[in-house]
C-alpha cells in the first residue's frame, strides 16, 4: 500500500490500562479498486468498534465489501488494484497502518488473527497440519521444531481434534471439512490474539459441522476474552452469536445495533426486507417477502441512497441526498432517511 | 399448501441403488470397493407437489437425481414413470419419459454455456423434442417461457453473462420449463443466490406449481428452504433414506435421532431464542460412503446406540407410536424446534 494513499490521523495514543476500552477501531474507512472498467468503491466510510470479548457480525450480501473490510483491517488487500484511500484501524490505540509495515506485520497474527471460508485453500497442501500451526511458534517466538511440534498438539487438542498426537504429521487433504476449519482456527489461535476476524467461517460446512465449529469459537471466547468478528450473510448464525451487528449494503454501513434490537425492531428498510425474505425452519411456508431488483453495481452505485432503486419506501429525496450513518436512540444507527417512520412502522410501501 | 393428491404417482423408486466402483493399479484397474452412493431408497412422488431431499454432504442426492434424470444408469432398482418400468421403454416412449423429468442446476454461473444466447439456450431442448414445438413457433414459446419465470422476453439474444445470478436462475428454470415436463428435479437451485434474490426464485417456484401443476424433487441442505417448500421430506444419510413424512411429521414430529439432531443444528434467526433452543451436538464427521457402519449407519454419532444397531439394520418402516415411517430401533418423536405461527 502506498504511503500517500493513507489519511492517517495523527491521534496515535495508546490507551494502556483500561480494560474496557475498545480493542479495535476503525474509523471512515474507504477503500477502493482501479481496474479496467471503472473505480469499484467497495468500502465507502466504515466505522466500527470492538470490545473485548464482544462479537460483532457483518451482515451484508455478496459483494457488499464485508471480506474488502478485513482484508483492510488486516493489511492484506490485493493491491494495486485495491487501495486504503481515507480512514483509520486502530488497535488499543494504535493507528496500525501508520507503523512501519515490520511491525504491523507482527499484529497481524499476535494480536489479530483471521480465519477465511476456504480452510483447504487456505492451508497449504505440501505441509503437514502440525508443521502449519507450528509455524506461527517458530517465525513469531522462534521456537524450535520440536517445541513448535509439541504446542500444535496443544492446540489441535484445544480445538477438539481427536487423537491429535497421531494425526499432527497428517496432511490437509486427510482431513474432512469440519476438522481442516478446526485446523484454521487452531493456527489463528496459536499466538493468544486479542481479536479473532473470522470470514464465513462455517459456509462451505455442513450445518451439524457448523454447529460444531461455532460452538468451539464461543467456548474459546469465554476462556479468553478475544473479540471476534463474524462477517457473514446468515442471519441465523449471527442471530445465535452477535451481541452487536453492523449491516453493509453497496461498501456502506448502514444500520448498527445490538443483535435483539436489530431482530425485533430493524431501522433500516433493507435490514426489514431481508428478515421478511428468509424461510425459517421453524415456520410453515408463507409466501415470501421478495426485495425487487438486484444488488447495485459498485462502480455505478445509484446517487443518493444507494438501496433507493429497490426500496418500498423510496422518496424522491431519497434519490437526492446520501443518507448519513445517523445515531438513534437505543444506541443504534440507521442510514435511512425514514428511519424514525420504520421503526414505528408509519410508512406506506409504495 | 396441501398437495391435491391423485392415487397414482408421477413418479416412482423402487430399492434404486447406485454403487462407484473403487479401483486400482493404472494398467491392470482392479476393482477394490465401491463408493456406495446410493444404497437402497424408495419413494413416490404424486403430481403438483414437492417432496424435499435433504441431508449433509455426500450422502447421495445429487447421485439420486443423476439417477432419476438417466444421467446416470443404477446399479440396481427401478424408475416408474406413471406405473411404467423405465428401463424397460425405448425408442418413443422413452424419449416421453425424458422429456417430462427435466432438471434445474445449482450453479447458475456455469451450468448455461456462456457462448450461446439466452433464446437459444432456453430453446435447445426444442431441437431434441421437435414435437413440442414446431419450428416456426419457436420463438413465441422462448419468449414466453421468459415471460413466465419474469424476465424481458426482448433480452432473448443477450448473453448468459449479461444478467444476474437470480436472473441466470431463472433462465435455468425456463429451459427447464420448455418441455412442458410433469416433473422438475431440482439440485440446489437457491443454494448459490443471495438470500434477496433466493426469495424471489423461490416464490417463482411456487407460483409454476400452482400454474402447471408441476411436481417437484427439491434437493437442498438448507432445512428452512426445504420446509418453505416442500409438502413431504425424505432425510438422507450415507446413502439411505432414514425418515420420511410430510412437512409438519418431519418438522414438528421428528423421530429419527438424525433428523433431529440436523434439525436443531439449524440457526433460527431469531436472538430471542438464543440459549432456549433444543440443541442436539453430533460428535464425530460423517463415515466414508465406501465403507458404511454395519447395522445403522448413524450408529457412530448417534447417542441413543445400543448394542443391535451394530448388529442389525434398522429398516424404514412404520414404527409403533409413530405416523410415519424411521429407520431407528429406538425411534421415538422429540420436538426440537418450536414451530411459530407466522404474523
Ligand atoms: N482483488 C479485487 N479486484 C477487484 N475488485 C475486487 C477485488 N476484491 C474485491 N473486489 C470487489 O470489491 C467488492 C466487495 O467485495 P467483497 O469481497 O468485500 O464482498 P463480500 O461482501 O465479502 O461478498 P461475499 O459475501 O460474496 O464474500 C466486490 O464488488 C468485488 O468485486
Ligand atoms: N462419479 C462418481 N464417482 C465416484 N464417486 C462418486 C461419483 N459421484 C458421486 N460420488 C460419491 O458419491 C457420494 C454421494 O455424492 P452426491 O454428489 O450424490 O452427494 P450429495 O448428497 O449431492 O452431496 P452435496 O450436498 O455435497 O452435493 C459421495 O461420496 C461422492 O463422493
Ligand atoms: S438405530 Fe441405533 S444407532 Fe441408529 S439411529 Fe437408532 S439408535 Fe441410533
Ligand atoms: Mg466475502
Ligand atoms: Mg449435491
Amino acid at each position: 500500500m502506498s504511503q500517500d494513499t493513507i489519511n492517517t490521523t495523527a491521534d496515535n495514543r495508546p490507551h494502556d490500562g483500561d480494560p474496557n476500552a475498545p480493542v479495535l477501531e476503525v474509523e471512515n474507512l474507504h477503500v477502493e479498486f482501479r481496474t479496467r472498467d471503472g473505480v469499484a468503491k467497495a468500502v465507502t466510510g466504515v466505522t466500527f468498534d470492538l470490545l473485548p470479548g464482544e462479537t460483532l457480525a457483518i451482515l451484508g450480501e455478496s459483494g457488499s465489501g464485508k471480506s474488502v473490510t478485513a482484508q483492510a483491517i488486516m493489511g492484506i488487500l490485493d493491491t494495486p488494484p485495491g487501495f486504503v484511500t481515507q480512514g483509520s484501524v486502530r488497535f488499543r490505540g494504535v493507528d496500525i497502518q501508520a507503523l512501519p509495515e515490520k511491525e504491523r506485520r507482527r499484529y497481524r497474527g499476535e494480536k489479530i488473527a483471521m480465519i477465511f471460508q476456504d480452510a483447504l485453500s487456505s492451508l497449504n497442501p505440501v505441509y503437514s497440519v502440525g508443521y502449519q500451526i507450528g509455524e506461527m511458534f517458530r517465525v513469531h517466538r522462534g521456537a524450535s521444531r520440536a517445541d513448535a511440534k509439541t504446542k500444535a498438539i496443544e492446540l489441535m487438542d484445544r480445538v477438539h481434534i481427536p487423537a491429535a498426537r497421531q494425526r499432527v504429521n497428517d496432511y490437509p487433504h486427510q482431513f474432512s471439512g469440519g476438522m481442516r476449519q478446526r485446523i484454521m482456527i487452531a493456527i489463528a489461535l496459536s499466538l493468544d490474539p486479542d481479536i479473532i476476524i473470522a470470514d464465513e467461517p462455517t459456509t462451505a460446512l455442513d450445518v451439524t459441522v457448523q454447529a460444531q465449529v461455532m460452538q468451539l469459537l464461543a467456548d474459546l471466547q469465554a476462556e479468553s476474552k478475544m473479540g471476534l468478528i463474524l462477517i457473514t450473510h446468515d442471519l441465523g448464525v449471527v442471530a445465535d452469536v452477535a451481541d452487536k451487528i453492523s449491516v453493509m449494503y453497496a461498501g456502506r454501513l448502514i444500520e448498527q445495533a445490538r443483535s435483539l434490537d436489530l431482530y425485533s425492531n430493524p431501522a433500516h428498510p433493507y435490514t426489514e426486507r431481508l428478515l421478511a425474505a428468509i424461510p425459517r425452519v421453524d415456520m410453515k411456508g408463507q409466501e415470501l417477502y421478495t426485495i425487487k431488483g438486484i444488488p447495485p453495481n459498485l462502480t455505478d452505485i445509484p446517487a443518493g441512497c444507494a438501496f433507493h432503486p429497490r426500496c418500498p419506501y423510496a422518496q424522491s429525496i431519497c434519490s437526492e441526498k446520501t443518507p448519513p450513518l445517523e445515531v438513534v436512540p437505543g444506541d443504534r444507527r440507521s442510514a435511512c432517511h425514514f428511519w424514525k417512520e420504520v421503526l414505528d412502522g408509519s410508512l406506506q410501501i409504495r | 399448501m396441501e398437495a391435491s393428491r391423485s392415487d397414482e404417482p408421477v413418479l416412482e423408486v423402487r430399492g434404486l441403488v447406485k454403487h462407484f466402483p473403487l479401483t486400482k493399479g493404472i494398467v491392470f484397474k482392479r476393482q477394490v470397493g465401491a463408493v456406495r452412493a446410493v444404497d437402497g431408497i424408495d419413494f413416490k412422488l404424486y403430481k403438483g407437489e414437492t417432496l424435499g431431499i435433504v441431508g449433509e454432504s455426500g450422502c447421495g442426492k445429487s447421485t439420486t437425481g443423476r439417477l432419476l434424470m438417466r444421467l446416470d444408469d443404477p446399479t440396481e432398482g427401478q424408475i416408474f414413470f406413471h406405473g411404467e418400468d423405465i428401463a424397460k421403454l425405448s425408442g418413443k416412449a422413452f424419449k416421453a419419459v425424458r422429456r417430462n423429468i427435466q432438471i434445474v442446476l445449482q450453479d447458475p454461473y456455469s451450468s448455461l454455456n456462456p457462448r450461446m444466447t439466452v433464446g437459444d439456450i432456453v430453446g435447445e431442448p426444442f431441437q431434441i423434442h421437435k414435437e413440442v414445438a414446431p419450428k416456426g413457433s419457436r420463438l413465441k414459446q422462448v419468449q414466453e417461457l421468459l415471460e413466465v419465470v419474469g424476465l424481458n422476453p426482448e433480452h432473448i439474444n443477450r448473453y448468459p453473462h449479461q444478467f444476474s445470478g437470480g436472473q441466470r436462475q431463472r433462465i435455468g428454470i425456463a429451459r427447464g420449463l420448455a418441455l412442458r415436463p410433469e416433473i422438475i428435479v431440482c439440485d440446489e437451485p437457491v443454494s448459490a443466490l443471495d438470500v434477496s434474490v433466493q426469495a424471489q426464485v423461490i416464490n417463482l417456484f411456487e407460483k409454476l406449481q400452482n400454474e402447471f401443476g408441476l411436481a417437484y424433487i427439491f434437493i437442498a441442505h438448507d432445512l428452512s428452504v426445504v420446509r418453505h417448500i416442500s409438502d413431504r421430506v425424505s432425510v438422507m444419510y450415507l446413502g439411505k433414506i432414514v425418515e420420511t413424512g410430510d412437512e409438519a411429521q418431519i418438522y414438528e414430529r421428528p423421530s429419527h435421532p438424525y433428523t433431529q439432531a440436523l434439525l436443531s443444528a439449524v440457526p433460527v434467526p431469531d436472538p430471542t431464542l438464543r440459549g432456549h433452543r433444543d440443541q442436539i451436538m453430533l460428535q464425530g464427521d460423517v463415515p466414508s460412503p465406501a465403507n458404511p457402519p454395519s447395522g445403522c449407519r448413524f450408529r457412530t454419532r448417534c447417542w441413543k446406540v445400543q448394542d443391535i444397531c451394530a448388529v442389525e439394520e434398522p429398516e424404514l418402516i412404520v414404527r409403533k407410536g409413530l405416523d410415519h415411517p424411521s429407520a431407528c430401533h429406538f425411534a421415538e418423536i422429540r420436538s426440537v424446534i418450536d414451530t411459530q405461527v407466522a404474523t
